[in-house]
């Protein structure tokens, strides 16, 4: 079908578009609107403690959300939390369902195609993680030492890269039986991603554990929506004296364990 | 059409000959404990009092009614909250051995209860004591008569031990699991696996009929015969 032979659909098409036109320039920053409305809608996960979960009392908290909230205080704004999942989160930032996605959302060139990254405001990372009384200050402290590790996972690589002859590495099939085999005491420690440790520890504050090294990092942005660069640069600014009042430092140790460390912008 | 490549399973065949070992490890192990262990319950639930049959004829119930890889993360996971914390490689023989043990009982049993009636009448008018009746004249013609079913369900066991790889015990197809997450080859892994398992079974299937005859009933099972 061309265009040519069917001239009503040309113009109907014109015509939506000449429609669309001063909408899309009214609405060039959502911080205007955000400004307005004095309301921000921010994608936050539900089913990715410590970043985003619902609690007992059936909020949505976590990292994530403290940090939306934090967001929208220091607009001025109310927050409306959209509960994303990870394969939907970019879809509701293009098509404004959303202002902000901050969803531990990793930077890689295929979604800055899509979408724009602000500064890093948090952490992610694989590490190993044990008692708070056993002394780990490097990779060949773990000699001798049996850890627990989901097989294939990163932090089974990075493990195996730095592990010294002597670590008894049990390898097991999925996060589950990892963190069964620590919590029951058949590894004494535990290497796996920083959101399965912190709702570990959080179910079992009795093993007292904690980070003790770090095998990758790979930090959380938050995500605008493409060309927003007004939104962007004043979430930047907002992160950047989050960061430098150690806001984002305090909302890491309460979620993760350990202070936000360097971060990229 | 996938591109096969054997070779990048294969240049890990010390993880695989390992794995193997352990495997035939686990299994003789589980075989021995499990044989003697299924006797004694198929003793139990022919000539015991009747708490004992009971409890004999509970556990070969609760055994056979669950799955193996629940009886094994009971064992594993479970026991050390009740303070017996053990290695991937015991929890494993004794999760063999437990589910050998009840379903050697119901076979071993089934050949007590075929034992003809003049044969016990023969062995008890010689003046034979109840315990050497059963060792001597009940038990050998039994586990003769009941042998290939149990070789099948030794064979069974091995194979189902490639699920103890959950725990962490470092067996054939835990060696294979390894492979498969590091060079993503899944079904050269799985064909070299299944062929390994394969080869273990048929000569499993060998020395444990060659063992029976030579060691369990062989004189007897020629003599009742």
């Amino acid at each position: 079908m061309s265009l040519q032979r069917r001239p009503f659909l040309t113009l109907a098409l014109l015509a939506t578009l000449g429609l669309l036109e001063p909408t899309a320039a009214f609405a060039d920053s959502a911080l205007d609107t955000i400004m307005a409305k004095k309301s921000i809608a921010i994608a936050i996960p539900t089913d990715f403690p410590p970043y985003g979960f619902v609690g007992t009392d059936m909020a949505p908290q976590g990292l994530d959300v403290d940090m939306a909230r934090l967001i929208a205080t220091k607009l001025g704004a109310t927050v409306e939390l959209v509960p994303v999942t990870s394969a939907n989160r970019i879809p509701y930032l293009q098509t404004h369902k959303a202002d902000l996605v901050i969803s531990t959302l990793g930077k890689n060139p295929d979604r800055e195609k899509v979408i724009d990254f602000t500064a890093a405001y948090s952490p992610f990372f694989q590490a190993v993680f044990a008692p708070k009384a056993m002394a780990l200050k490097s990779p060949g402290d773990l000699a001798g030492k049996t850890i627990a590790v989901t097989r294939g996972a990163i932090e089974d690589m990075e493990l195996t890269k730095i592990a010294p002859a002597g670590a008894d590495i049990k390898r097991f099939e999925d996060n589950n039986a990892t963190v069964s085999a620590f919590v029951s005491g058949q590894a004494q420690v535990i290497a796996t991603g920083a959101s399965v440790a912190g709702n570990m520890m959080a179910r079992n504050p009795q093993l007292a554990t904690e980070f003790k090294l770090l095998l990758k990092d790979s930090p959380n942005f938050i995500g605008v929506a493409k060309g927003d660069d007004k939104l962007r640069l004043k979430v930047n600014e907002i992160i950047a004296s989050a960061r430098a009042s150690g806001e984002i430092d305090k909302l890491c140790i309460k979620w993760l364990g350990r202070p936000a460390g360097d971060l990229p912008n | 059409m996938i591109q096969l490549d054997f070779a990048a399973v294969l240049v890990d065949w010390p993880l695989l000959l390992r794995g193997a070992a352990l495997t035939l490890a686990l299994t003789a192990a589980a075989t021995v404990l499990g044989l003697a262990l299924g006797i004694a319950c198929a003793r139990a639930r022919t000539h015991g009092p009747a708490a004992v049959r009971a409890l004999a004829a509970g556990y070969v119930e609760l055994i056979r009614n669950t799955p193996f890889i629940v009886q094994l993360f009971f064992i594993f996971f479970g026991l050390p909250s009740l303070g017996a914390r053990l290695s991937s490689e015991a929890a494993s023989v004794i999760a063999m051995t437990l589910n050998l043990g009840a379903y050697a009982a119901e076979i071993v049993r089934a050949g007590i209860e075929a034992t003809p009636r003049g044969q016990l009448e023969a062995a008890r008018s010689l003046a034979m004591t109840e315990r050497q009746v059963f060792l001597r004249v009940v038990l050998p013609p039994s586990l003769g008569r009941v042998w290939p079913a149990m070789v099948s369900q030794i064979v069974i066991v091995m194979l189902g031990s490639a699920v103890c790889g959950q725990i962490a015990t470092q067996e054939l197809s835990y060696s294979t699991n390894l492979i498969m997450s590091r060079n993503f080859r899944s079904f050269e892994a799985n064909f070299v696996a299944a062929a390994l398992y394969l080869g273990m079974a048929v000569m499993l299937r060998q020395a444990l009929g060659w063992a029976g005859r030579r060691w369990l009933f062989g004189r007897a099972a020629r003599a009742g015969r």
